[in-house]
């Protein structure tokens, strides 16, 4: 009853618009298909524009 | 870990300087009206005087300050709204004095030195209101973007928008970012490759990005157009009021004002280079990429955009929380003297080329360096010493 809660997300850099799809992960740097936004390592910066993690926002469909 | 650096002094909170910022538009148009209440031309120096000349003197007279707020004091200055409103506030003082400029150039007959004072004057606030609409567009509220937008319309420079945020910080400190100055190269060569290559960059980067949506890059969704279309309503209104006479003026400050906004560009990642890793990938960001400078007074004017590195590591983090990275290179003064170094290519070069050597321990390999003087900086510079493997060679 609900499927919230089990949906992978999307989070979207504030400075560059880079989205990081928790289905897709990001393996170039070992983060697994399905890694949800809050077990990405704290420290993970924008691949594009190295932004920190807390310039990402959730992305609303 | 944060790597900022851990012994910086206390942290002195300079609220009500901030102040200083929006009554740059304010101070600067009072000096225009001062020539018009009194006849006095010269008192429309007070602009170019102050930015120039009063600046560097401040900057130097007030020194520097390396405090660093804590984490709860930033999360503190990051919601207090008393920040967010004087950046706002320096929008409609900065559109007021543009129109009151143009009425000035348009109904006054002045001396060319009287008229040149004006463009400068006006030139001035619109090139650090780019600053104000830098700081704004990095924000993600709806009200501060479209501010950021309106504080570039005096200038034309609605580009900048688009292409700050997706362009310059993604190529940050590489050849390929047209607003990252290489080693070697004077403001006066890199400023035609920065406005074209930056006006480019802009015009792709929406069009790409309205393709992926199926619409044409002259959609109305097309940011560069939204903004462009800002100058177009405020020039239109300018002329329809004083008709053709005010054109000239507006676009001789624009050119200045943007030139402003270029030259603090050059300065800031001055022959940086990120370096490639083994995927062929431009290392990330970090605080070795950019110049900074503590000194106050530019970076109260400038909403700390000095405190560089942490910027480009935390761009949306609001001025007033930006912090000093003990390892991030130093300039020599701050902004303020730094620009008038850049107008004058050979004391740039003294100033600056040895520091670049120096960051990099004697290895141009690892700087970002000019294709044109290139045999010239190795032969002047590039004396690398065997134990300076600090950071990974880059393979460009």
């Amino acid at each position: 009853m609900n499927p919230a809660a089990t949906d992978l997300q999307q989070w979207q850099c504030g400075s560059c618009h880079f989205t990081y799809d928790e289905a897709q992960g990001w393996p170039t740097e070992d983060i697994a298909p399905g890694t949800r936004w809050a077990d990405v390592p704290h420290d993970w910066r924008c691949p594009d524009c190295s932004s920190s993690k807390d310039d990402f926002t959730e992305v609303a469909f | 870990m944060s790597a900022i650096s851990a012994p910086a002094p206390e942290w002195s909170d300079k609220r009500w300087l901030w102040l200083l910022s929006p009554s740059i538009p304010a101070v600067f148009t009072l000096s225009l009206v001062a020539y018009a209440q009194t006849g006095y031309w010269w008192a429309m120096l007070f602009a170019p005087v102050f930015i120039h000349a009063v600046m560097p003197v401040l900057d130097l007279a007030f020194g520097e300050d390396f405090s660093n707020p804590t984490e709860a004091v930033v999360q503190e200055l990051d919601q207090d709204v008393f920040y967010r409103v004087l950046v706002w506030a320096y929008v409609p003082f900065q559109i007021a004095g543009t129109a009151y400029g143009a009425w000035l150039a348009a109904t006054h007959a002045m001396p060319w030195y009287a008229y040149a004072a004006l463009v400068l004057s006006v030139g001035a606030f619109n090139g650090v209101g780019i600053g104000t609409a830098h700081e704004l567009g990095h924000k993600k509220e709806a009200l501060d973007r479209w501010l950021s937008k309106i504080a570039l319309a005096p200038s034309l420079y609605g580009h900048f928008y688009v292409e700050h945020n997706r362009g310059h910080h993604k190529r940050v400190a590489t050849p390929e970012d047209p607003a990252s100055s290489r080693l070697g190269e004077s403001f006066w060569a890199f400023l035609p490759r920065t406005v074209l290559g930056s006006l480019r960059s802009a015009w792709e980067l929406e069009k790409e990005r309205l393709h992926r949506q199926g619409k044409s890059a002259w959609s109305l969704g097309n940011d560069n157009l939204q903004a462009w279309s800002l100058s177009v309503v405020l020039y239109g209104v300018l002329l329809a009021w004083l008709g053709w006479g005010a054109l000239p003026f507006l676009l001789l400050q624009s050119v200045y004002a943007a030139s402003m906004l270029e030259v603090v560009n050059y300065i800031e990642h001055y022959g940086l280079l990120r370096a490639k890793n083994a995927n062929g990938n431009y290392m990330r960001c970090e605080p070795e990429h950019s110049w900074n400078s503590n000194h106050i007074v530019g970076n109260i004017i400038l909403y700390h955009l000095q405190r560089h590195s942490d910027h480009h590591a935390h761009p949306t983090r609001r001025y007033q929380a930006l912090r000093h990275f003990a390892q991030a290179p130093q300039l020599p003064s701050g902004y303020a003297g730094m620009v008038t170094a850049a107008y004058c290519p050979p004391l740039w070069f003294a100033l600056m080329d040895h520091r670049v050597a120096q960051h990099y321990g004697g290895d141009l390999t690892r700087a970002n360096v000019q294709p044109a003087a290139r045999a010239r900086m190795f032969a002047r510079w590039h004396q690398p010493r065997t134990t300076a493997a600090v950071a990974p060679k880059a393979t460009a």
